[in-house]
């Protein structure tokens, strides 16, 4: 079948795809966004969260079909979205890069999605909402310490830059 | 495999009439990780997302109207003043991702013996709206669960809504697992009185072949609470009332020893929750805490 979806503000294309396929393949398979990471495929580990129509998602649990006309929004546009020059960082990217949040980095684009979400709801969040809004996603790497000050560190920073403005 | 779209409900009535085999996705939360897994290869799945009806509810009188793919996250934000006991299991389901899709609709589809929805739609009192082409039909809750991971829908039928009587009273929900997010149930209870009755319902789960309201326990707790004149004064419950009362949700358990936990641990665990939702359930009426939570 043929599906048509708004990705990162661009529509796209992809015939030929698999009725049972899920949107994590389509992104990463068909589309070339690899930023979506499969490490599960049954909901646990969040590595594929991305924003359907505004709303985290896992893409490993969206049938590609049910994307049809919707807008999504990947790791690979968090920056646009914010209105990061090209090349340059989001406010949540950077301060996981600062911060220290990145090992393997394999969890990494999934938590970007979810705490970007969490942020733009809720900019000043405690640590109780910031473990809530990532509690779906896994990391075997960092001892999650070192992502809970990264998303402090958006949020300061963010504040910071508003204050300014 | 085909994928159909209905835009409508009449079409999505007619789509699975002409294809009762066909695999209705809502949330895909269950559906998907069974395509992934290769565990289900159904020649047509049904997409009910583009059915925007089946994610409004409505106010009916005693009861709210709950279109079957209203999301969990909905359920918790919207419902918690009407629904306080649902809401509470909602808040239990997965993580915030699976919240965002999840349904109460999709949960009632798989039937799961440990789905979290179906303790708190015992305790509340509901019935589930099925539809066919052939016509509408309300379904009790108590007799939509079959087996383990079957229900009573016949093929051509969906599910619409889920009429869930509004709370007259606290209602109270507990979950065993081993941490706070993205557990299935070890086993779960949910507690709701019903002052307007003067009765009080539970919902058992994963402690037997199907979701199971404790009915024995129910019965017992009824007339001693009359018996007592508890409801009239407002006394505690006497601690031997909750004790038998515990007693028998036990026994009302029929559970398996599987990878989550012992049989004897979950009949156990489950007269601990009895206990202590009636205990907090009661305090919460007493105090006149509880039934004005705001949504
Ligand atoms: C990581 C993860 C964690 C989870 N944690 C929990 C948890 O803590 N507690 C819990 O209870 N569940 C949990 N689940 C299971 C699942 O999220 C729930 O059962 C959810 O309610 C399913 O809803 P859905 O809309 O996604 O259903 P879907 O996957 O779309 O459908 C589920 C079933 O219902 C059928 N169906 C869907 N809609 C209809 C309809 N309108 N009419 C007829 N049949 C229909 C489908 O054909 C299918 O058989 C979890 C799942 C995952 C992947
Ligand atoms: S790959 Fe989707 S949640 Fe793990
Ligand atoms: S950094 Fe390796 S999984 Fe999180």
């Amino acid at each position: 079948m043929r599906v048509n979806v708004t990705v990162n503000g661009r529509p796209r294309q992809a015939d030929d795809v698999w009725e049972g396929e899920s949107l994590l393949y389509l992104l990463r398979e068909r589309l070339g966004l690899p930023g979506s990471k499969n490490a599960c495929e049954q909901g646990e580990c969040g590595s594929c969260t991305v924003r359907l129509d505004g709303v985290p998602v896992c893409a490993c649990l969206v049938a590609a079909g049910q994307a049809h006309g919707r807008d999504v929004v990947t790791v690979e546009g968090l920056a646009a979205r914010a209105g990061a020059a090209e090349g340059h960082l989001s406010p949540v990217q950077q301060a996981f890069v600062d911060a220290g949040a990145v090992q393997c980095g394999f969890c990494t684009p999934g938590l970007l999605v979810a705490a970007d979400d969490l942020l733009e709801r809720d900019p000043d969040p405690s640590d109780a909402d910031i473990r809530e809004a990532l509690s779906g996603n896994l990391c075997r790497c960092t001892g999650y310490e070192k992502i809970l000050d990264a998303v402090r560190l958006a949020a300061a920073r963010t504040a910071r830059s508003g204050q300014g403005a | 495999m085909d994928f159909l779209r209905p835009a409508r409900w009449e079409e999505a009535l007619a789509a699975k009439a002409e294809h009762p085999a066909a695999v209705p996705i809502a949330g895909g939360t269950d559906v998907m990780v069974e395509i992934n897994f290769d565990h289900r290869r159904p020649s047509h799945l049904l997409d009910l997302t583009r059915v925007t009806e089946l994610y409004t509810w409505q106010d009916a009188g005693d009861r709210v109207r709950l279109g079957a793919a209203v999301p969990y996250a909905r359920v918790i934000e919207r419902l918690a003043g009407e629904l306080p006991g649902l809401a509470l299991a909602a808040r239990t389901v997965g993580s915030p991702q699976i919240r965002n899709r999840g349904s109460v609709g999709g949960n009632l589809g798989a039937a799961s013996p440990a789905g979290d929805s179906h303790p708190a739609l015992l305790a509340a009192g509901a019935e589930v709206e099925a539809e066919s082409v052939r016509g509408t039909r309300l379904i009790p809750v108590e007799e939509f669960y079959t087996g383990v991971k079957r229900n009573a829908l016949a093929p051509d039928e969906l599910i619409r809504a889920v009429h869930v009587r509004k709370a007259t009273g606290p209602q109270q929900f507990s979950k065993v697992g081993t941490r706070n997010a993205m557990v299935i149930a070890v086993c779960a209870f949910a507690l709701a009185l019903h002052p307007d009755t003067r009765t009080v319902r539970t919902g058992i789960g994963s402690a037997a072949p199907t979701p199971v309201r404790a009915r024995t326990a129910e019965d017992f707790l009824n007339a001693a609470l009359a018996e007592a004149r508890c409801w009239d004064t407002g006394a505690p419950v006497p601690p031997a009332v909750a004790a038998e009362f515990a007693r028998l949700a036990s026994a009302a358990c029929r559970p398996i020893d599987d990878v989550r936990g012992s049989a004897a641990y979950r009949r156990h665990a489950v007269g601990v929750m009895a206990r202590r939702t009636l205990a907090w359930a009661w305090e919460q009426h007493t105090t006149g805490e509880g039934t004005a939570r705001c949504a």
